[in-house]
């Protein structure tokens, strides 16, 4: 008996393994590169024999990337902060109230949530170079609110129904006014899903780079996926490769610190919001 | 409800049935027992609706302005010559550009690229996810290593993974390079698309399994108990007793993978840039529209890509039939 269960703990072990290799190689891989001095980049070995943090220094002191990553930061973050508000809103409504269009308003996140994003690149493009948008922070904004509201609202409101709503009708019975009621109960108990929600959508806007590509043309809103792509090293005729690497790095760490932090949370986010509707 | 309307509903009543007395409310008699209650349950059913209409305003303005009206746009668009080179030359030509898009070899080429990459990356992440959904919610020790590992590839920028992959794959820079050949393999077609193929499996299975392991979950633990004590072996458990439990997450997992393995661009653009015919139908639609600034030659593929998708989508749905999400929305609350 106590054979079998070591057995079979040494099975999945082996297992789980697998998948962490499978899973963490390319980044070991890419993190390994960007320590590598120019002599040893081309050694095709994963641990550096000399390692250097020259390609950090370099990005960081280039504009190109400080700029870009403001840029990464700044856009993803206004973008977040909207799409969760108007998220929430709307999953409020759909958790909570009874209105016409609903199934409509589902229906409609469904579809964007499938739509073809390179179909809006040729309109976009055209509409946001005649409203002066084009290669503006605004100008990504707005199609990173847009795609992400689907995944907003359907995590939200999968949030949302679990909470107890009657322990708002009983810290009002005790007492409570309607905004404090929401205050002291209701907020405490979505925030979790608030927060998890803003995790999936910053991960999206973070990683976006159809948009990022074709509705930027300068360092103005450009940002580091992009920027990525353009690098050239910080002269004209020096290998890019270890800057790649080092600038891919620094925008690896905040979602490797999310996952590390959040794991939980960000399964139960992605996980409610697909099944269930 | 009935309960909740009580004090703020007898409120709203008081003063609004009077003026704003529906024809609703005219029919239900004078019967005081049954007026009171039912007036001001109307009432408030009118200010939920105007409350939920109004808190879905914004993000389905939103969601409508930045989708449909350049839908639309891209649709007139797709009708006139226009390309940004040569602005005076803008014109009505009618389906021209149709005609032209559907007969250039380059279309169809990457049109069967996408649809390989497509049907082979979501069927290889069928099996891998499911393999991986099995182990993050079965395995009996390390879960939260594994769920924390298997997240990586799903949170990480596309483009980072890309060019991680474009290094490994190329000579020099690479551990994998020389592992399979001698030459580079990023510069022949098959082994170029196999390296994008492998890179979007990489990146996207995790989410796979996270949608099929939420359809795991749904799976009652007697039921597999029951079949293992009539005899199932692993097989027919999995088989007979999960599968028919999962169907609808596993069909929810293939049609949001399905349409967005079609939209591959990220891999491409960092791996191979379209090089030796590997561009996907993004690809070339970016191309003529970023590169060549041809505003109708773009907005043709994109209305194209956009109905490839629709049939793609509507043939899911089809089969979906009731398990198509949100549509089990009239119950539940």
């Amino acid at each position: 008996m106590a054979d079998t269960t070591t057995r079979a703990k040494l099975r999945w072990g082996l297992l789980d393994v697998a998948v962490v290799v499978f899973a963490l190689t390319p980044v070991l891989w890419i993190m390994s590169l960007s320590f590598k001095t120019p002599a040893t980049l081309t050694d095709g070995k994963f641990i550096p024999r000399e390692w250097t943090l020259e390609n950090y220094r370099t990005i960081f002191a280039t504009d190109q990337f400080v700029r870009a990553l403001i840029n990464s930061i700044g856009i993803a973050l206004i973008a977040t902060v909207i799409a969760v508000v108007l998220g929430a809103m709307a999953a409020y409504a759909i958790s909570r109230l009874d209105f016409p269009g609903k199934r409509v308003l589902i229906g409609v996140s469904l579809l964007i949530a499938m739509f073809p994003q390179v179909s809006l690149v040729s309109p976009l493009f055209e509409i946001e170079r005649q409203l002066g948008l084009f290669d503006t922070w605004p100008g990504l904004i707005l199609p990173y609110i847009t795609f992400a509201l689907p995944l907003a609202i359907y995590t939200l409101s999968a949030f949302f129904k679990q909470i107890p709503w009657d322990l708002e009708k009983a810290a009002k019975m005790d007492g409570a006014t309607q905004a404090q009621a929401f205050r002291r109960v209701i907020a405490p108990l979505a925030a979790p899903g608030l927060f998890t929600t803003a995790i999936l959508v910053f991960i999206f806007c973070w990683n976006d780079f159809l948009f990022a590509i074709s509705l930027t043309s300068t360092e103005r809103s450009r940002t580091v996926p992009v920027a990525l792509s353009f690098f050239t090293g910080a002269s004209q005729f020096e290998d890019p490769t270890g800057a790649i690497c080092a600038a891919a790095v620094v925008i690896t760490v905040p979602i490797i610190l999310f996952v590390l932090f959040f794991q939980r949370r960000i399964v139960s986010g992605l996980t409610s919001g697909a099944v269930k509707g | 409800m009935s309960a909740n309307a009580t004090p703020a509903g007898a409120d709203v009543a008081a003063d609004g049935t009077d003026t704003r007395s529906t024809g609703r409310h005219a029919a239900v008699p004078a019967q005081r027992n049954n007026r009171r209650r039912k007036a001001p349950l109307s009432e408030n059913k009118r200010a939920e609706r105007r409350l939920g209409l109004l808190l879905c305003a914004p993000a389905a303005l939103v969601m409508l302005a930045v989708t449909a009206y350049p839908i639309l746009y891209s649709v007139w668009l797709s009708l006139q010559r226009y390309d940004l080179r040569f602005p005076a030359e803008r014109e009505f030509v009618g389906l021209q550009n149709y005609v032209t898009v559907l007969t250039n070899e380059f279309w169809w080429t990457a049109f069967g690229v996408t649809m390989l990459i497509t049907v082979v990356t979501v069927a290889v992440e069928l099996v891998l996810g499911m393999g991986l959904a099995l182990i993050m919610h079965r395995t009996l020790v390390g879960r939260g290593i594994v769920r924390t590992s298997a997240l990586i590839p799903y949170g990480i920028v596309t483009v980072v993974a890309a060019f991680s992959w474009r290094y490994a794959w190329t000579p020099g820079t690479g551990y994998l390079a020389n592992l399979f050949s001698d030459g580079a393999p990023l510069t022949e077609r098959a082994s170029s698309l196999a390296i994008i193929m492998l890179a979007e499996i990489w990146k996207t299975t995790p989410f796979m399994a996270l949608l099929l392991m939420a359809g795991l979950a749904l799976v009652p633990e007697d039921l597999l108990k029951a079949a293992s004590t009539d005899g199932a072996t692993a097989w027919q458990r999995f088989t007979k007793v999960m599968l028919p439990v999962m169907k609808p997450a596993i069909l929810v997992a293939l049609l949001f993978r399905t349409l967005d393995a079609f939209r591959v661009f990220d891999n491409i653009y960092v791996l191979t840039a379209g090089a030796n015919d590997t561009s996907s139908v993004s690809m070339i639609a970016y191309n003529n529209l970023i590169r060549g600034l041809n505003l109708g030659i773009g907005s043709t593929m994109s209305v194209l890509i956009f109905i490839t998708v629709a049939i793609i989508a509507f043939i899911f749905v089809k089969l979906f039939g009731t398990a198509a999400p949100g549509s089990d929305d009239g119950e539940r609350r």
